[in-house]
């Protein structure tokens, strides 16, 4: 029998007795960001297939919503921070080897980006939007003429942006639970079938909303494919992986993670979209927001299960 | 130069000493440690063994810290102590997070906070708090490239382990057994 115990007494917050550091904001970003990532890859994509016309809610109206999604995550990020004053320290310095560094440097060139990208389509959705100075009209004029290049550097910024929200946690070999690479891709997927989700639900058109139906079913079963994998790396891995993994898989967080993220967040909307394709009427809606559900709870519980994953002492 | 610190887990006696030289020397607030004592009692009785070990941050040479820091905060300072610049320090959370012996704590002003080694004592000459307070004198703490130093002495003499050291941190706190 082994038995082990901090005699002097230990309590420090946030630490003891498990780590609880990163609450709602950390998460609740990673979804965003990632939701962002998703909605600006794809407005990127069609601008550059040519394909403007054909898929309008995404080139032009869901990009729109962005510019909001990113403040609402920057007041996020900024209510974590418990040093607020300085934070414009991240801003003195590019660390290669810090994901967080990375990740403050994408932002500042994807905001930017997504507010450029809102303001050239927003007379395309209100026609009777007026820029009333004559240099913003300028500039608009300008950022339109260069909409491809734009539409580039989008694709790669928000495919960047997706990839960090995981790569954030997985670079953390303290929390065993994170320490995974894979976590990069199966969040860049989820920020992507959130994104396609937010499409479906503005668009009013059939053939966008049947395009992204299928696309949605695509990125979901890709993502079910990266949890499998996942699980299979932890159980294949070392002590401290396997516990890690038992969190989900007879722990603690096994019903929230397999009934909200994987039933309700991928199964049942990926079979109410295949419904959908063979022409049964299913409304919109209830895949969509069970998409986004899904993709936010996954954020939670990763955040939240990781930190109380450790090494053994 | 690079500091490390030898504990006698054969010697102490787990009293805390160490805990509160510590916080007296650097303010520590009230609720919080840079240093804490862990006991490992194994076996049933009457076949028990007891292990006390006195820990405290590793000033790993490989730190994820160090490395996961945004702002260059957490850095290493002379013989590889690693040290936070409280103005510099965001509060974003990360280096504790990435700290596989939660040696980090986040201080009520906001920034984060470990043990430095005393730094400020060394430079004078003197031993980390700990190190002088212990009743028992079982902490050894010195220079490992000055083979006269009291841990590279200790060290070639005793058998050892670190904590962790397959988290591929290359901690610097040795515990001798």
């Amino acid at each position: 029998m082994r038995e082990e115990i901090i005699v002097s007494g230990r309590e420090n917050p946030f630490i003891d007795p498990h780590l609880h550091i990163w609450h709602w904001q950390i998460p609740l970003y990673l979804f965003i960001g990632g939701l962002a990532a998703g909605i600006l890859f794809f407005a990127a994509l069609y601008t550059i297939n040519g394909k403007e016309k054909l898929y309008e809610t995404a080139v032009k109206k869901a990009p729109l919503i962005v510019p909001f999604l990113l403040i609402i995550g920057l007041m996020a990020l900024l209510a974590d921070l418990k040093h607020k004053a300085f934070f414009w320290r991240l801003y003195t310095t590019i660390r290669i080897e810090s994901p967080m560094s990375w990740g403050a440097w994408v932002l500042m060139i994807v905001t930017p980006l997504s507010f450029i990208w809102a303001a050239i389509h927003v007379r395309e959705v209100f026609p009777k939007w007026d820029w009333k100075y004559k240099w913003i009209k300028d500039l608009e004029g300008f950022f339109i003429k260069h909409k491809i290049t734009l539409a580039w550097i989008m694709v790669i910024s928000s495919v960047i942006l997706g990839v960090y929200t995981g790569i954030l946690f997985s670079a953390f070999n303290a929390r065993p639970l994170w320490n995974t690479s894979i976590l990069g891709p199966l969040f860049l997927t989820s920020g992507m079938s959130a994104g396609a989700a937010v499409i479906m639900l503005m668009s009013g058109n059939h053939n966008e909303r049947t395009l992204f139906s299928k696309i949605d079913i695509g990125i979901i079963a890709v993502e079910m494919f990266l949890i499998v994998h996942m699980f299979m790396g932890f159980l294949a891995s070392t002590q401290v992986q396997i516990d890690a993994a038992r969190l989900f898989l007879g722990g603690p967080y096994t019903a929230s993670f397999w009934i909200f993220v994987v039933i309700l967040g991928m199964i049942v909307p990926m079979v109410l979209e295949a419904l959908e394709l063979r022409k049964f009427k299913v409304p919109v809606i209830i895949p969509a927001v069970l998409v986004l559900f899904g993709s936010l709870m996954m954020r939670f519980l990763i955040a939240f299960a990781g930190q109380e994953s450790r090494w053994l002492y | 130069m690079r500091y490390a610190m030898a504990i006698d887990t054969r010697k102490c006696v787990g009293c805390s000493d160490c805990v509160v030289a510590c916080q007296t020397e650097n303010n520590v607030p009230i609720g919080f440690c840079r240093d804490w004592v862990v006991e490992v009692m194994d076996g049933s009785y009457p076949q028990l063994e007891i292990e006390i070990r006195s820990e405290r941050c590793n000033h790993c040479a490989n730190s994820p810290c160090v490395r996961c820091c945004p702002t260059g905060a957490s850095h290493y300072s002379d013989g590889g102590i690693v040290l936070v610049t409280e103005n510099k320090c965001i509060g974003c959370g990360a280096c504790i997070a990435s700290c596989p012996y939660d040696a980090r704590y986040s201080h009520p002003e906001g920034y984060v906070d470990k043990c430095t080694f005393c730094i400020h004592r060394i430079q004078k000459g003197l031993e980390p708090a700990c190190v002088a307070a212990c009743p028992t004198k079982c902490m050894y703490f010195g220079d490992m490239d000055d083979p006269n130093s009291n841990v590279s002495k200790i060290l070639k003499v005793r058998k050892y382990k670190t904590l962790i050291p397959e988290a591929g941190t290359d901690p610097q706190l040795y515990f001798l057994i």
